[in-house]
């Protein structure tokens, strides 16, 4: 095994970079925190053995500002860079910029994340390997004429998406031909202005699938095992609320079949480091490749939870050149983790952000229960980022148990006066479709008044 | 006889005059607004939320900058009304 780093930059910010630096200070390794001005209080500044501020608020020049914090990178030495999730963990010119001043990247090689930026040459490349995928254009639709062709050969519903699209973003569904003719210039104007790419494809879009990710590791000498599944289909407008692993839908065989289908996709790119293969499920237990997201994801805590591999230090050690000499049969797996993200937000007034100083703070603890999060009493939200607040996971040998604790640490959860999604949890620990794991990606709507109006809401 | 009514930011915010960055502004001093029409967008946490006129009226002065960071309550524009 290779020398591990003696001082690791975390480029990123609020929970996540919390995350790393606690696993660095658990190895030994030096940790450097950057923030913007608007982060010059947060958790993670405090927690790390040096800081830079690498900018003003504003995301582009600063988290995103790659000069700045090679600049940081540079001036205190640090000889690896962890990116986090978000941010600059899947841009290629981040890898690059880290290769090129001889600063490991901790993560997947720079050709890998080209991948996640070019979801058409990610599915193309999934066939050639044998991995089934979702019946889609098989290149980019540049015309409406081709876009309908598509469409009627593959059969509604369709979703028009862009190509440098992800994380949700960039989809949009067509029931019939009228509405492909409306978004199909939509999607390509957002795929512009969004991405810098206005190239779409159309895929069939499956009515209500569940949505099953994989955790792939992978180490520098062709070693690739999977971690198991994650149950990610609680979610809304394409944003995960729930995670969960094991999942509830999967047999053992299911999981192994998706295992070593998840394992050949991450070879077919000769995947490094942690990633997550994601496939849709139908309800005729057919799945479907989707992505590959190359980076530590928000909810690898459930993966952790139930196989006991810390994959934060997992991806430090592979990076440093440590070897997989495991693989999932090997592990001592166990129980059933659920987390729910916890979001700034109303979800009585349709999501309304809820900004503000956190006055009053109490966070559940006790067992089974964990939490990742960077809030604390006095802490200001900045209002520049994401609504993500924390991140409540809890444990139990049964997902029945796993879930009852949930509801007991929600309860006891208090973050005042904002509003956050904690009593939207509370309903759903207390349903019953979620207590038997019978849901599918449009279950959360039934807990929302109803939604009409266009993306940039009133509230 | 004419009123000046403040619109005030309802949470704190990015303001942006703008429906985005190629874009002319909603509004200028002098346009003449219909209530709920858009004056601008506030910014919170990735999420965007319109800042609407409350009444019928002219806009009399626009107090704060494209791109400004505002708390809550801080004025953003003076409507007059007839």
């Amino acid at each position: 095994m290779g020398r591990i780093f003696s001082k690791i930059l975390v480029a990123n910010r609020g929970e996540i970079a919390l995350r790393i630096i606690r696993a660095c200070k658990e190895m030994g390794i030096q940790s450097v925190a950057v923030y913007s001005e608007a982060d010059e209080h947060s958790m993670h500044v405090k927690q790390s053995d040096e800081r830079v501020c690498i900018g003003p608020a504003i995301s582009a020049k600063s988290y995103l500002n790659i000069e700045s914090i090679m600049q940081a990178a540079r001036d205190t030495g640090a000889d690896a860079v962890h990116p986090g999730y978000g941010y600059l963990a899947e841009k290629k010119a981040f890898a690059v910029a880290c290769l090129e001043s001889g600063i490991v990247f901790i993560g997947p090689k720079p050709e890998n994340l080209a991948l996640a930026g070019d979801k058409i040459a990610a599915k193309t490349r999934m066939q050639d390997a044998g991995v089934p995928v979702t019946p889609s254009s098989p290149g980019g639709v540049p015309t409406i004429e081709d876009a309908r062709a598509f469409a009627e050969k593959i059969g509604y519903p369709v979703m028009v998406k862009a190509s440098g699209g992800g994380g949700g973003r960039g989809i949009k569904v067509c029931h019939n031909v009228a509405e492909l003719e409306e978004e199909f210039p939509m999607a390509r104007m957002e795929g512009r202005t969004a991405f810098g790419n206005d190239e779409v494809y159309v895929e069939k879009f499956l009515t209500n699938p569940r949505h099953i990710e994989f955790q792939i590791l992978a180490d520098k000498y062709g070693n690739v095992i999977h971690l198991g599944e994650r149950e990610c289909t609680i979610q809304r407008r394409y944003q995960k609320l729930i995670e969960e692993s094991p999942s509830p839908a999967l047999t053992p065989e299911l999981r192994n079949t998706m295992g070593r289908v998840a394992i050949e996709a991450a070879r077919a790119v000769d995947y490094e480091n942690a990633g997550t293969v994601e496939f849709l499920l139908d309800s005729d237990m057919n799945f479907y490749f989707m992505e590959i997201n190359s980076r530590i994801q928000v909810e690898h805590p459930v993966t952790e939870l139930v196989t006991g591999v810390d994959l934060v230090k997992e991806q430090i050690r592979l990076a440093a050149g440590g070897t997989l000499d495991y693989s999932f049969d090997d592990l001592n797996r166990r129980g059933w983790a659920i987390e729910c993200r916890i979001n700034a937000e109303d979800p009585e007034k349709n999501f309304m952000p809820s900004p503000g100083m956190i006055q009053e703070y109490h966070c559940p603890g006790g067992y089974g229960v964990r939490l990742d999060t960077h809030l604390y009493q006095g802490y200001e939200l900045p209002i520049y980022y994401d609504s993500l607040i924390a991140k409540l996971i809890a444990f139990d040998l049964t997902r029945e148990g796993a879930i009852d604790i949930m509801r007991r640490a929600l309860a006891e959860y208090r973050i005042e006066p904002l509003k956050t999604t904690i009593p939207l949890y509370c309903q759903v620990m207390d349903d019953k479709d979620f207590r038997e794991g019978n849901f599918d990606t449009g279950y959360i709507e039934r807990f929302l008044p109803q939604e009409d109006g266009d993306e940039d809401d009133d509230f | 006889m004419s009123k000046r009514i403040e619109v005030r930011a309802a949470m704190s915010g990015v303001f942006y005059r703008t429906p985005s960055p190629e874009e002319p502004p909603y509004v200028e001093v002098g346009t003449e607004v219909k209530k709920k029409q858009v004056l601008g967008l506030l910014e919170t946490m990735k999420v965007f939320q319109k800042v609407r006129s409350p009444v019928d009226g002219k806009v009399a002065e626009i107090l704060v900058e494209n791109e400004t960071p505002l708390k809550d309550g801080d004025v953003i524009f003076i409507i007059e009304t007839e």
